[in-house]
């Protein structure tokens, strides 16, 4: 059984004086470990489709399935859950909180999962170290690079184990050394086991991926598997 | 998310703005600041009345012609200025009757005497008791060297003295015993029979008693003068008896028909200490109106303030509840910065409060005043402040679509 079970699901929004089809009609599977590319124009429903896989959003009409349980049907808290537990964000703009310590912007999935301080401090730290910011646990966002915000982020996202993680052009507000190391970063987070949604415009970045959706008016245009993904040694 | 880790965000949220919190704290510190004030020094005033302002002791009352605040109502004063004197024999009868009193006591005053011993002589200011035997215990009076007045001094009519501890002070050298010496009062000499012990008085001049035979006083003074009756009872269980026994012994013998007020005034500690508080109900009712709405303006000051902290993190909100924090978190965590903002203004006003209202218990020199029904009732005030006018913001805060909290530039 597939993670994610989209099926037709349709979004309109009311901007008062006509209704915007954001998604009309978009399905498709994606099973657990995938690294999938959701690609398109802006416009095109990619941002959407991504607050719908994310749980942020609920769909106008259709079913998306995560891991078996249908979204449509969870309240407010429900999805909150889900969020928390289920999926981890990692955003163009980092969206770090400012005022607060790497370690506890990091720490902030477990404090609304309810797990102890220490329990929070330990897992927090360990993924820190792992997405190499093991010296710069203290420092607040303004004092670390976009890429070692980047980092913060990424290791936000996988602190609480997600079933996946979902990246929102990780890679725009970085210069492409940083964003390749942040790739480099999701592709080693894939061969870990991780499920993980990348969505871009940039061709270059979707080549990292096993499998490029690509959407066009709200519509799926095509999906077709990668047979040699870019991997970090061959860019550089 | 736990109440804990919701303090600790607001914490750091106001240390992030600090002259901002700074600010809204004041506001609410300064209503608070002046309930806890006021309500301090008029708890300390009513402590001095308790503790010294007040010569009556403990289960005591005393009988007076007048009552010593000023009444109302429709020929109050023609009442008062027809009263008949509360005379020695109405005295005596209630001296001789009254049953279940420990000590009974009759006096008369005269003030703004002048003693004299050798070449010494007082200012002015001495007030001369001409008590019974049972004058000095519901005085409180007690013995520090020689003997107290006793009933063969009133039958005798002797010309004796007891002084108080600081008429003996001023009379007599340091750590000289006048027992046995003789003073002169208006021309006529006395024998010192004893001094009291020094009463701690509030206002300096208590102790300049200069206390004789009641019949000695009548003899110099003149008996055509009303006199004050002083009970104790032997216990507090039967205070209330005690009073009624010399209500109905005096009614009696002063003839008032029944139906009739008395014609005399019977206050006790409790009798001063409530008048104490009729007068001072008005000034705490008017704090705690201008109080009120001085912390009504600081709740809507921490309502705007909260309003702008929401829009200002309203991204911060998107980013929490991206990552799971469901709206009762976020309320939550607003509310806890709301009141954790109004709580600690409370705190502070407390504290300066309590520091300002009891620099009178130190220029009084008493024990300071802890007003923990108020400090109570302040800080219940500043939580209800906090999630009064912090509801409407948390509220606002948990209701962000996170989409758009997280494209909120």
């Amino acid at each position: 059984m597939a993670l994610i079970h989209i099926k037709d699901v349709v979004k309109t929004y009311d901007m008062g004086a006509e209704l915007v089809h954001a998604l009309s009609g978009v399905s498709l599977d994606i099973e657990e470990n995938e690294y999938v590319a959701i690609m398109g124009p802006s416009g095109s429903g990619k941002s959407t489709l991504m607050n719908v896989v994310g749980c942020l959003d609920t769909p106008t009409s259709g079913l998306y399935e995560f891991g078996g349980q249908n979204v449509g049907e969870l309240d407010d808290n429900e999805l909150a859950e889900i969020r928390n537990r289920k999926i981890g964000f990692v955003f163009q703009t980092f969206n770090l909180l400012p005022r607060s310590t790497a370690l506890h912007n990091v720490e902030l999935p477990l404090i609304y999962a309810g797990i102890s301080a220490s329990a929070r401090r330990e897992k927090a730290e360990e993924a820190l170290v792992s997405v190499g910011l093991a010296d710069r646990m203290t420092h607040k966002p303004n004092e670390l690079s976009g890429g070692q915000r980047q980092r913060v982020a990424v290791a936000r996202a996988l602190v609480n184990n997600p079933s996946i993680i979902l990246a929102d052009e990780p890679t725009g507000n970085l210069d492409s050394k940083t964003g390749i190391e942040i790739m480099q970063l999701l592709v080693d987070l894939h061969q870990k086991g991780n499920t993980i949604i990348l969505v871009t415009h940039e061709e270059d970045i979707a080549a990292h991926a096993h499998r490029v959706i690509r959407l066009f008016d709200g519509k799926v245009a095509s999906d077709e598997v990668i047979e040699n993904p870019i991997t970090y040694a061959e860019r550089t | 998310m736990q109440i804990g880790e919701s303090i600790a965000t607001a914490w750091h949220m106001l240390r992030g703005n600090k002259l901002r919190s700074f600010l809204t704290l004041l506001s609410i510190a300064i209503g608070v600041f002046s309930i806890i004030s006021v309500m301090t020094s008029l708890g300390v005033l009513q402590n001095s009345i308790e503790g010294g302002l007040s010569a009556l002791g403990a289960n005591t009352f005393q009988v007076q012609k007048y009552p010593n605040n000023q009444g109302g109502g429709p020929g109050w004063r023609m009442r008062m200025r027809n009263r008949r004197d509360l005379t020695y024999a109405q005295g005596l009868a209630v001296l001789e009757r009254t049953r279940g009193a420990r000590h009974i006591g009759l006096e008369s005053w005269k003030f703004g005497m002048e003693v004299r011993w050798k070449n010494m002589v007082t200012d002015p200011n001495i007030a001369v008791a001409g008590e019974t035997p049972g004058g000095l215990p519901t005085n409180q009076w007690e013995i520090d060297r020689g003997r107290p007045i006793m009933q063969s001094d009133l039958d005798l009519t002797r010309k004796v003295v007891v002084l108080g501890y600081d008429l003996a002070r001023i009379l007599f050298p340091p750590s000289y015993n006048p027992v046995g010496e003789t003073v002169v009062l208006a021309g006529v000499r006395y024998r010192v029979i004893g001094t009291l012990k020094s009463q701690g008085g509030l206002f300096g001049n208590q102790d300049r008693y200069f206390i004789i035979p009641i019949t000695t006083f009548f003899e110099r003074f003149g008996k055509n003068r009303s006199i004050h009756i002083m009970v104790q009872a032997a216990s507090r269980e039967n205070f209330a008896d005690v009073q009624d026994n010399v209500i109905g012994i005096l009614r009696a013998v002063r003839d008032v028909p029944p139906g009739e007020e008395n014609d005399f005034a019977i206050f006790s500690n409790d009798s001063v200490i409530r008048q104490f508080n009729e007068t001072t109900s008005m000034v705490r009712i008017g704090t705690v109106a201008i109080a009120g709405v001085a912390l009504l303006a600081a709740g809507i000051g921490i309502m705007n303030i909260m309003l702008v902290s929401v829009t200002e993190r309203t991204r911060e909100i998107g980013v929490r509840k991206a990552v799971g924090a469901t709206r009762g978190s976020i309320v939550s965590q607003f509310l806890s910065e709301a009141v954790v903002i109004s709580l600690l203004g409370g705190l502070i006003g407390i504290a300066l409060g309590l520091i300002a209202g009891n620099a009178l218990a130190v220029a009084l020199d008493i024990a300071p005043v802890i007003e923990l029904g108020w400090i109570i009732g302040g800080i219940s005030a500043c939580c209800f402040i906090g999630v009064a006018f912090g509801t409407y913001p948390a509220w606002k805060a948990s209701n962000l679509d996170p989409i758009d909290a997280l494209r909120y530039e």
